[in-house]
């Protein structure tokens, strides 16, 4: 019954991160997309959104930092609050990985393709799928969800070190395509890292429900 | 941090007032508070309170109005019995003896046991000086003047009092603000040498700066003094205490770390009192 508006504060919240969510989310697709399609017009919106993103994180900072200082949330409010603010810098990380695979897509410009793109195409699938669901489950309060989502982040390290592999092979066989195949390391490396960023939140998610502070799934690549 | 041993080693007065007052072995302070009832008549306020506090620490008891903390902390120190219709059941043990037994002495236990109350309360028609030594010189610790003013001195410094008041002793008490009111209402009570010192609801006729006044106080005193305060201001909880308990209608829901308590209560009653969706 009381506190009424610091509820609909709180919700408005939740809602800003889904918003910043989808934003980090679409920026991740459409980074593969342009480097897929060597669409430099896109590469280049995308870095130009990036910027968008920083601002709407910086703009939930403060509204997290009013709701405390006007608010003073104690217990899930405040954990909540505490959520918000970690969780927007990991979806503001993932914003810069797409925007570092687009500066990669520009990079790559009109160079003959190395090999027809597969994997990493599934890896930012993957990504920003997971990436959707650790949000649904923050805004759903569904542990369960986190602790699935965040082991799935082994599907991502498995493809990472296939593509590297793969890539390596590359470079053996034919020292010519060692730039190309460096290149695309990088963007396998940005989508590894921000399915890290998921696991993150998804560890927030439970810390939110549960109190406690869990790490699910260390990650287990690391060079390999 | 000085322990009460050292406190002793260094005295600097021939008697230490607290040598006099109480003995000096192992940790002091320490309340056992085992299935404790009270009434009003025929109401029951607490049910069945079951918890141990510890030495040198600062315990908050926090819940809504009604809810039993000041019957509780009034339990404490043989405070209820005075109450019309105040009966008590269970046992409080200090150091291990019931405080509750037939052969202890319910002035003696306040003395062991002190309070200060919401409302500033010095007397009115003392000075300074006197409203400091009134319980010294009521329970007929001392005599001696010289050794008085040690005591006074000294009990208004622990109070962080001392230095706005040395100047004007011989006022009257009444003459200060509510914040030094309330911190001549401690010294008042540190004078007499407690171990514990029970605060009910001490600031909130203070304004913001006062208060954090007497916050600071309490931390500081906490290193000697073993400390419960029963405050309705959940932040002043959460700002001084290192433990908390929470009561509800005359039962204690949860009692745990202040940290605890205040980022990842257990019961959801806890939850919805702190984060004010009670009701």
């Amino acid at each position: 019954m009381p506190r009424t508006s610091f509820e609909r504060h709180l919700h408005d919240l939740q809602d800003d991160v889904l918003v910043l969510g989808s934003m980090a989310e679409k920026a991740t697709y459409r980074s593969m997309e342009a480097l897929k399609n060597r669409d430099l017009e896109l590469a280049k919106q995308i870095i130009a959104d990036d910027d968008e993103i920083d601002r709407k994180r910086f703009d939930i900072e403060e509204k997290c930092i009013e709701l405390i200082v006007t608010q003073q949330p104690v217990a899930s409010d405040l954990r909540i609050i505490v959520a918000v603010l970690n969780i927007i810098i990991d979806l503001e990380r993932i914003g810069d990985h797409a925007e570092g695979v687009a500066k990669i897509a520009i990079m790559i410009g009109n160079e003959p393709p190395l090999k027809p793109l597969i994997d990493l195409p599934r890896m930012a699938q993957k990504t920003g799928d997971m990436l959707r669901r650790s949000l649904d489950a923050f805004v759903n309060r569904d542990a369960e969800a986190a602790r699935q989502i965040a082991k799935e982040d082994d599907e991502i390290d498995a493809l990472y070190n296939q593509v590297f592999r793969e890539l390596l092979t590359y470079m053996v066989e034919d020292p010519r395509t060692i730039t190309r195949a460096t290149r695309l390391i990088w963007v396998a490396h940005n989508l590894e890292r921000s399915a890290d960023r998921v696991t993150n939140i998804c560890e927030r998610v439970v810390f939110v429900i549960t109190g406690k502070m869990e790490e699910i799934g260390v990650p287990n690549v690391r060079g390999s | 941090m000085a322990t009460v041993s050292d406190r002793v080693r260094n005295a600097t007065t021939k008697q230490d007032i607290r040598e006099v007052t109480t003995h000096f072995e192992g940790d002091k302070g320490i309340l056992e508070v085992q299935t404790l009832n009270a009434w009003y008549g025929k109401t029951l306020a607490i049910k069945d309170i079951s918890m141990s506090i510890r030495s040198r620490t600062i315990t908050a008891i926090i819940g809504p109005s009604g809810c039993g903390k000041s019957t509780f902390i009034r339990c404490l120190n043989r405070m209820h019995e005075v109450s019309h219709g105040g009966r008590v059941s269970g046992s409080v043990l200090l150091d291990g003896k019931d405080i509750y037994a037939r052969d202890v002495d319910p002035v003696t236990i306040r003395q062991r046991i002190g309070m200060v109350f919401q409302k500033p309360s010095p007397f009115p028609t003392m000075s300074i000086f006197d409203n400091v030594a009134a319980g010294l010189r009521l329970t007929r610790l001392w005599s001696r003047r010289g050794d008085l003013q040690e005591v006074v001195e000294r009990s208004l410094r622990q109070a962080a009092l001392w230095d706005e008041v040395k100047d004007k002793l011989n006022q009257s008490g009444a003459s200060l603000s509510g914040g030094q009111q309330q911190r001549l209402c401690i010294a008042r009570a540190l004078a007499v040498a407690p171990e514990i010192i029970l605060l009910d609801e001490p600031c909130s006729a203070l304004d913001p700066a006062a208060t954090l006044k007497i916050e600071d106080l309490m931390r500081n005193l906490a290193q000697e003094y073993t400390i419960v305060i029963v405050t309705h201001n959940m932040q002043q909880a959460a700002r001084v205490s290192e433990w908390t308990a929470f009561f509800l209608l005359g039962e204690m829901i949860e009692y745990g770390k202040t940290v605890d308590i205040f980022s990842r209560p257990k019961d959801k009653r806890t939850e919805d009192y702190i984060t004010g969706r009670f009701g």
